[in-house]
């Protein structure tokens, strides 16, 4: 079986680690997989939105360790592979959802973190993780996790690496919300469907504003907004979107 | 007429586009010649203020025809057909806008560089790596180069090929402005409308002196600032800007 399943159906790109017997634990060969699938075929038109998801008791508990036992590593070129997969998720202009069960540990909540959406099921358990083995948190946590909760609460979380169940998450905006275990599966479903039928162009300028707003002042906040503004309003979405309003009816968006 | 180049012109506003998008725009010979034949026609078309360069969004220029050079030898290149085209460029009164997105690697950098103002898209990737062929800049690429982002950068660049993003390469004062990639032409070309709106004259005296500010010393450059000045102010354009702004109206500009 492969390591990182991709399944598209209905604009929806399901990407799911698959090392269930380990909970997913990242190795090499799964993030070149990702990094490839997010720079390639996430990109192809017709997907829309894409799920990052776990297969079995979790979502991901991090980086494979024994991928390096007995091994000398060097962290600074390895690190190259997790580096890749985020930028190449931030570069993507469709939503990208965290689908969150169970663990999301280390480098598997890094991932989750540069995700633009987090649905956790109520069974869900977020740590930092690294501190426990004398490491700093990589893959982006130290980017991600501080514009989420600022440095304060981020100190806490990556030095201190307690577990947070999923309501304390969602408490922290780390999560956008928590599901029951149940009806998890529907609630991504439902939310990625939703995300699919969406006006894409527009989630990717959202997107882009996002990324420029983290080093933007605010005039050149507004400046670069105005510019993206007159990008989403030549979009055919936008057009659909005023005419359903004037139509008073649900609008029907193609993504451009 | 052109085989490497396409010319249009948009109101008054002269626009030469790259057109070897398989070759990512690569600057052979020909297509330098062309580009300088094209911009000195331009600059001779009386209804014509300003010129805006540039390629496609994959690649601005990614470099020299690298084919070519192979095949080139030093006599060859001696004859200095491709100096001489670059002096050409150099020389030209009207303000030139390069309008860049992608690739402005090694000769498409300097292109950029001999432009007068630098409107990129955010996709845009400046690099100078002649370095990795054996050779290095040879159309102005280290002395503007490292007059523009200053020694250490000039040196990363040119010795170690970094590549800078847009972002980077405004953060260094590379180019004025970084905008969505949708937008950059019509923004370049917006821009250069603006300054063909301008006194002619006025135009070509202070880009005159502003290139000559990086030869002379204050002295001589404050010196050479006052003959265009005084030149300036004999215009009759001085005459209707002047008269114009009392009156609180519109100029309307002669070129004389």
């Amino acid at each position: 079986m492969s390591v990182l399943l991709c399944e598209a159906q209905g604009g929806i790109l399901t990407l799911t680690l698959n090392r269930p017997e380990t909970i997913n634990a990242l190795t090499s060969e799964m993030l070149r997989e990702l990094a490839r699938v997010f720079a390639k075929d996430a990109t192809q038109p017709e997907v829309r939105v894409v799920v990052l998801r776990g297969a079995g008791r979790g979502f991901c508990s991090g980086q494979d360790l024994r991928e390096f036992e007995g091994k000398p590593i060097s962290y600074k070129s390895h690190l190259r592979n997790y580096q890749a997969v985020v930028e190449s998720i931030a570069n993507l202009e469709k939503p990208v959802i965290a689908a969150l069960h169970g663990a999301a540990a280390g480098a598997g909540l890094s991932l989750a973190l540069a995700c633009d959406l987090r649905i956790a099921a109520a069974d869900a358990v977020l740590t930092t993780g690294f501190s426990k083995i004398g490491l700093i948190p990589d893959a982006g946590m130290n980017y991600h996790l501080p514009r989420i909760v600022g440095y304060a609460k981020a100190f806490e979380l990556e030095a201190l690496s307690e577990r947070l169940k999923a309501e304390e998450a969602l408490a922290l905006g780390l999560v956008n919300r928590v599901v029951p275990v149940e009806s998890f599966e529907a609630e991504v479903a439902r939310q990625s469907a939703a995300l699919a039928q969406g006006p894409t162009k527009t989630y990717g300028l959202i997107k882009r504003a996002l990324r420029r707003s983290a080093s933007a002042t605010l005039e050149e906040m507004l400046e670069y907004e105005a510019l993206l503004q007159e990008v989403a309003g030549r979009t055919e979405d936008h057009k659909e979107g005023v005419q359903a309003f004037y139509e008073k009816r649900p609008p029907k968006y193609s993504g451009k | 007429m052109y085989e490497n180049i396409l010319v249009e012109t948009h109101h008054k506003v002269g626009l030469v586009r790259l057109n070897r998008p398989k070759q990512l725009n690569a600057l052979s010979t020909a297509t330098l010649s062309e580009l300088a034949q094209a911009v000195g026609e331009l600059e001779r078309d009386a209804s014509v203020g300003a010129v805006v360069i540039t390629g496609n969004e994959r690649a601005f220029a990614a470099g020299a025809d690298i084919a070519e050079f192979q095949q080139t030898t030093l006599a060859e290149l001696m004859k200095g057909l491709r100096a001489d085209q670059y002096e050409v460029l150099r020389k030209v009164r009207k303000p030139l806008v390069a309008a860049v997105s992608g690739f402005a690697y090694g000769g498409g950098c300097e292109l950029a560089m001999l432009c007068d103002l630098i409107v990129a898209s955010e996709t845009a990737r400046f690099a100078q790596p002649e370095i990795n062929l054996g050779i290095i800049p040879g159309g102005g690429g280290t002395q503007r180069l490292t007059r523009q982002v200053g020694k250490y950068l000039a040196m990363e660049m040119i010795l170690a090929g970094r590549v800078l993003t847009a972002w980077e390469a405004q953060k260094h004062g590379l180019v004025n402005k970084v905008v969505p990639v949708e937008l950059y032409l019509e923004e370049a070309l917006e821009l250069a409308q603006s300054l063909a709106a301008r006194a002619p004259l006025a135009l070509r005296l202070a880009k005159d002196a502003v290139n000559r500010a990086q030869d002379l010393s204050l002295e001589n450059g404050l010196g050479l600032e006052r003959s265009n000045f005084l030149v300036a102010f004999g215009s009759e354009d001085k005459q209707e800007g002047t008269t114009a702004f009392v009156e609180k109206r519109k100029p309307e500009w002669k070129g004389r």
